[in-house]
């Protein structure tokens, strides 16, 4: 990170997908450390793609990427693994261990960075019942609703407390009172300084942080990096 | 669908962190394994085992030398017979002689013109039985020395038949190898089938895999952390399969050699496994084990290299 709190920084970047036409083009912005994002745009606007730059499933075709002051397009492969843990994902599709429950997908970050089990069974055990699923920890995700495999999703995203949640459409699957306590939940580690990213396209969600600030994707372009579409406006300082 | 108790959960901590459960056997894999397995064991036991008998009855046989006395007066035969046996046993190289007693000709014989037709036991003028010396030489027989017994014998017993033991097994032997060759080839067959089918089973298990290894590789597992988990998950499945193969094949083996053993027939004797050959079987299911890990983890890198 650098002193001016930047945690994110795209230069000029575009990605392309074989040799489709760019799904994003001349991507330039910085995202500061300890603020919380939303990003929004049509169906098919680029908000997954963006995202998997962010948690380092992709590459880009071409420009310039720097996460936590270090430039991720000459990190060497080997490097990447420390990097991706400091980034917590919620997936689209939630991309749940399906034969493993609850609480071991939940788990799964801690063990991938090697936590000993006495460690992370408290931890495990407590973002579990926040986020609802305390009774359900041992149930193999099929068996979960849509919703609950959504807060399993973002448990196991919160879980290893990264310095940046990114988010894909979290609260596609809730009801608006479990999305609002989701909301809650993202804003509350925000306060406790994770920078936050967070794609969705209800426009609801995103008065329910007043402080956030706004990116909209259109046609893979960024057309308003600046805040002015926040909700209520106010100047990115 | 497996989700793993908390027991094992507590077992697993104290340092040594479980990604994924372990040991579920997944699709007929480990069924194909375990047959590939049971039949490659049971051609080796098989060519081992002629390999056994094959080396054992040459040690034997090639020292062997057949001193037969044809002389239709019994009394005259036994007196050649002593006076034979008394100028062999004088001349170099020979590690031991010995008379093949009557009980033993009758024996032999009993099979194809029944008891008592040697005349011994009816008190009857029988069919005249030759005499059989069995000599032992330190070597194996040369045409020289064969010279040498017939020259030594003929001085006492004229009417006397030398022959060496390995000459008239000579086609038995032959078969034998050929059988040997036989097996050996099955077994190198059926060793590519099993690498084979190890290393589909090692891609079908990536198959259904995948979704868990792009997961541990999104949340930061690196290259080794995935690979071992997957490796470990074939390995197990291997593993099952291999020792569920190796009992297939040791029940089958055992009763083949209580079979054999139960006809009692010299050569067959020989044909018994020897310590390191049940070390060879038990091999095995190893090397299949070792070979589809290894199939596992070549794989996975090969994938995970193509993901950022
Ligand atoms: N793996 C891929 N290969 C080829 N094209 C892709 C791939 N993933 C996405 N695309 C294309 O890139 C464009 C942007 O897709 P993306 O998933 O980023 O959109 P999105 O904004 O997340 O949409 P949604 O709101 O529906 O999730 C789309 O036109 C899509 O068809
Ligand atoms: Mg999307």
């Amino acid at each position: 990170m650098t002193a001016d709190g930047e945690i994110i920084h795209f230069d000029n970047v575009g990605l392309r997908y074989g040799t489709d036409r760019e799904v994003l083009s001349d991507l330039t912005f910085t995202l500061h450390a300890g603020r919380f994002y939303f990003l929004t745009g049509a169906s098919g606007a680029g908000k997954t793609s963006l995202l998997r730059l962010l948690y380092l499933a992709q590459r880009p075709s071409r420009g310039g990427i720097r996460m936590f002051g270090t430039d991720v397009i000459t990190l060497p492969r080997a490097e990447l693994p420390v990097m991706r843990r400091r980034v917590g994902v919620v997936f689209q599709d939630f991309r749940l261990v399906d034969h493993l429950s609850a609480y071991d997908n939940v788990a799964l970050p801690l063990r991938v960075a090697g936590h000993s089990e006495q460690d992370l069974a408290g931890p495990v055990r407590d973002i579990l019942e926040w986020v609802g699923l305390a009774d359900r920890m041992d149930a193999p995700p099929a068996t979960l609703s849509g919703g609950e495999q959504q807060r399993v999703a973002i448990a196991r995203a919160v879980i290893a407390r990264p310095a940046m949640l990114v988010a894909d459409e979290p609260t596609g699957n809730v009801d608006t009172d479990m999305a609002a306590k989701l909301i809650r939940l993202f804003d509350m580690l925000n306060r406790q300084g994770t920078t936050v990213v967070v794609a969705t396209h209800d426009l609801d969600l995103l008065r329910k942080v007043p402080d956030s600030l706004i990116m909209r994707l259109d046609k893979g372009r960024l057309s308003d990096p600046t805040g002015a579409l926040r909700y209520p406006p106010r100047k990115l300082t | 669908m497996t989700v793993r108790p908390g027991w094992m959960r507590r077992l697993a901590g104290s340092g040594r962190v479980e990604l994924i459960p372990q040991g579920r056997m997944s699709g007929p894999m480990p069924w194909v394994i375990a047959i590939m397995v049971a039949m490659t064991a049971i051609a080796l036991a098989a060519g081992l085992a002629l390999g056994n008998a094959v080396s054992a009855a040459r040690a034997e046989i090639e020292g062997g030398v057949t001193v037969q006395i044809i002389e239709p007066r019994p009394e005259v035969r036994a007196e050649q017979a002593a006076l034979a046996i008394r100028a062999i046993e004088t001349m170099p190289g020979v590690a031991g002689i010995r008379q093949v007693p009557q009980a033993e000709l009758d024996a032999l014989i009993e099979p194809w013109l029944g008891t008592g037709v040697t005349g011994a036991a009816a008190g009857m003028p029988g069919i005249p039985v030759p005499s059989l010396i069995d000599v032992r030489l330190e070597g194996a027989v040369t045409p020289a020395k064969l010279a040498q017994i017939a020259q030594r014998v003929e001085q006492v017993a004229p009417s006397a038949r030398v022959d060496a033991q390995s000459n008239w097994l000579k086609p038995v032997f032959e078969a034998m190898l050929s059988l040997q060759v036989l097996a050996m080839v099955v077994v190198a067959l059926l060793a590519v089938a099993l690498a084979a089918a190890v290393l589909l089973a090692a891609r079908s298990a990536l198959g259904t895999n995948r979704n868990t290894i792009e997961i541990v590789h999104l949340l930061g597992g690196t290259d080794a952390q995935v690979a071992r988990v997957f490796q470990r998950s074939i390995g197990y499945d291997a593993a099952g399969g291999g020792a569920v193969g190796l009992a297939l094949a040791l029940v089958v083996v055992l009763a083949l050699g209580r079979r054999f053993e139960g006809l009692g027939a010299g050569l067959v004797d020989y044909g018994a496994l020897l310590w390191s050959d049940w070390l060879w079987l038990a091999a095995v299911p190893v090397l299949a084990t070792l070979l589809a890990m290894l199939t596992a983890r070549l794989t996975v890198l090969h994938v995970l290299r193509k993901m950022l």
